[in-house]
């Protein structure tokens, strides 16, 4: 841990060189750089294209299954790609993820299965298990809640001196609840390990953000709890990738937590179940995000340095469009589940009366009566 | 080796002996560090083990929780203390969404053990908001056990239990009785398991079941019905609320035929519902008179000027264990 007043002229440091109400931008929308990108490799860059291509071909699909009544009620991520694949390309195995039902494209490039996602999305409580080696946390459903675990989890790493860090994703609504308040009070008072990954999409279903806060930024309201705001274009890969990677390195510094406002937007519904259409001008608004698309831009700039050319993209589009159906078809191609499972792992050992339910409910199943 | 502790010297000493022995346990709550918490349960464990393990958190119930998860979760076993029952109420969110889900929504993938402490019950003339008991919230929560010791001993040995176990535990302590009495208490550790319910006086004329604060009461009563009428009573400390001790419910009314049950909650929709219901499935035709409750007025828990009115009172018990009996 450094001393305390070295600790506070670095943040102050940080916090003047990147500002909290300024967007931090390193890749434009025309696909120009806006400042120096030497530490990202060209491989990062490409795999984060990649990845974003997936996300967002894999996000459609899901719609169309919804609408096809194939699953049930969606989160579409679309627009946010930047945001989820570059934060999650800068963590480590070792790290704690606790993310929101909105955050597939980071739980995938996590490691997540495409058809998990989509059985999770079917009702299966099979789609949210974490894969082997990582650490990922059923999305949670109640805003905001799960930032709270993400500095508990924090704490317990650094407990045990782990070179670990915790990363919680939400969106602006949350930042309206207690839970994100406590958390960040917590994780400024303990100087813990965690980074607070705020997608600002625009909006908290109906609600914009200039109705869930009088605050300009929610980056600011690091200042309240003395810990770093970062504010960045969240459309911007590198800008996103280099926030998260500079966090992290903090966190394992013992410089504590930060939190990061990804401006961003949800392109479309809330879930498949809302229409966006009462509530602002659909068509205006898509118009004027589709110039600060994330996926183009990336695609311009690894154009430009010929990282990527349009027979990658044609070998790409195929091999999405095969990953993407592969998905489908194991998720959709799983056997119903044996209903007794609801049984399971309520606790370590089933209880006296819960193992009586079970059996009452076998003998209904079989038809036996009395 | 033994020593006469009072109950909240017995919790201390499970809280020291498990920090001792597990390094994975860490205490965490508002005022249980340097000031040793305010009924002085934790009371010199800062000392003795730091603050990384003994951790004065800020003034936020949801976050003591909501941490105490993602402490879980990440291979600690947390046993966050609420400061008073009641203060839990921030913190239903975490609790009902998540400590007792996150086992079954995980599939066995993440479960959170962690004991939560909190001083409970009316009685000691404390500020609104002081004296609930709402213990059926919990009981009504799949994913959660609920336990509440009546005296000394078995508070150590269940709240060691509780720490140990491999799901999350409500842990209530009941304020009244802290102080009330001491009684011999082994120093090493040892269990009193989870789910067992004990006879604490053996009788043929009616069960009484009682939990916490309540059981002094119902003993009391017990015994001045046996000096001056002669009836006997068969008194049972459930000491587990969920999952409740079955057999021993079923047997002692089986023995019996008559049944009350005595709780400081709210009556409708209290716990007495929930034994009155298991009788009635498994040993209704052994019954020769309709089951009581004696129970908590259905008023918000009054200011203290009328709180021992509002709990049962010996004089409310034993009407209650009269008519029942003379039925």
């Amino acid at each position: 841990m450094l001393a305390e007043h070295d600790r506070a002229e670095r943040l102050m440091a940080i916090a003047k060189a990147e500002g909290l109400y300024e967007e931090i931008h390193l890749l434009t929308e025309d696909g120009t750089l806006a400042g120096s990108v030497d530490d990202i490799s060209p491989e990062v860059m490409v795999a984060m294209y990649r990845h974003m291509v997936f996300a967002r071909a894999f996000d459609r699909k899901a719609i169309a299954l919804q609408r096809q009544g194939r699953i049930g009620t969606y989160a579409p991520f679309e627009g946010q790609e930047a945001a989820q694949v570059a934060s999650a390309m800068a963590l480590a195995p070792e790290d704690f993820v606790f993310p929101s039902y909105r955050d597939h494209a980071a739980t995938m490039v996590l490691g997540q299965s495409p058809a998990n996602v989509l059985l999770y999305w079917s009702g299966r409580v099979e789609g949210i298990r974490s894969p082997e080696g990582r650490h990922i946390l059923p999305p949670s459903v109640p805003i905001a809640t799960h930032v709270l675990h993400a500095v508990g989890a924090a704490w317990a790493s650094r407990h045990r001196k782990e070179q670990a860090v915790s990363i919680a994703y939400f969106g602006d609504g949350a930042t309206s609840e207690g839970d994100f308040h406590e958390a960040l009070n917590f994780a400024g008072v303990f100087h813990l390990p965690v980074i607070f990954f705020c997608q600002n999409n625009g909006y908290a279903i109906s609600v914009p953000f200039s109705r869930q806060s009088a605050s300009r930024t929610i980056a600011q309201r690091a200042i309240a709890y003395d810990i770093v705001g970062v504010r960045v274009d969240g459309n911007d890969a590198f800008a996103v990738y280099r926030a998260v990677k500079e966090a992290r390195a903090r966190a394992l510094n013992g410089l504590g937590p930060t939190l990061i406002e990804a401006v961003t937007f949800r392109m479309g519904a809330h879930t498949t179940a809302d229409d966006p259409t009462r509530y602002r001008d659909q068509k205006a608004v898509v118009e004027a995000w589709q110039k600060r698309d994330p996926i183009a831009r990336l695609r311009l700039y690894l154009e430009s340095q010929r990282l990527w050319s349009d027979a990658d993209e044609a070998k790409l589009q195929e091999e999405v469009r095969a990953r993407v159906e592969a998905a489908v078809d194991e998720a959709l191609s799983i056997a119903p589940p044996d209903m007794e499972m609801m049984f399971d792992h309520v606790y370590a050992e089933e209880p006296w009366h819960l193992a009586a339910e079970r059996e009452e409910y076998r003998r209904s199943r079989e038809g036996v009566s009395v | 080796m033994s020593r006469m502790s009072n109950l909240v010297q017995a919790i201390n000493e499970a809280l020291d002996l498990k920090l001792a022995d597990d390094p994975r346990v860490v205490l965490l709550g508002e005022d249980i560090g340097k000031n040793g918490g305010v009924f002085r349960a934790t009371d010199g464990l800062l000392e003795k083990y730091g603050e990384e393990r003994v951790i004065d958190t800020p003034l936020a119930e949801s976050a003591i929780i909501g941490t105490s998860v993602g402490m879980a979760v990440n291979g600690l076993i947390p046993v966050p203390e609420i400061q008073f029952l009641a203060f839990i109420f921030p913190a239903l969110d975490q609790l009902f969404s998540h400590v007792a889900r996150m086992r079954y929504r995980s599939q066995g993938q993440f479960p959170v053990p962690m004991t939560i402490r909190t001083p409970y019950g009316a009685g000691i003339h404390g500020p609104e908001l002081h004296a609930e008991s709402v213990e059926s919230f919990f009981a009504h929560t799949p994913g959660l056990k609920v336990v509440v010791p009546s005296g000394p001993y078995d508070a150590k040995g269940l709240l060691i239990s509780a720490i140990e176990d491999p799901d999350p535990v409500v842990f209530l302590e009941p304020t009244k009785l802290y102080r009330a009495f001491r009684e011999e208490v082994p120093e090493g550790l040892y269990r009193v398991p989870i789910g067992k319910a004990k006879r604490v006086r053996e009788g043929e004329d009616v069960s009484v079941f009682a939990w916490g604060s309540m059981l002094r009461t119902a003993l009391k009563v017990a015994d001045a019905l046996e000096r001056e009428r002669g009836f006997t009573c068969d008194v049972i400390d459930l000491r587990t609320l969920y999952p409740l001790d079955r057999d021993a419910i079923v047997e002692s009314v089986q023995k019996t035929g008559r049944a009350v049950v005595v709780h400081e909650a709210h009556k409708t929709a209290g716990l007495g519902a929930e034994i009155v219901s298991l009788i009635n499935e498994e040993a209704l035709l052994y019954l020769r008179a309709p089951i009581k409750r004696i129970a908590g007025f259905d008023v918000p828990v009054p200011f203290f000027a009328l709180e021992d009115e509002y709990m049962p009172t010996e004089a409310r018990i034993r009407a209650g264990i009269e008519e029942t009996i003379m039925f």
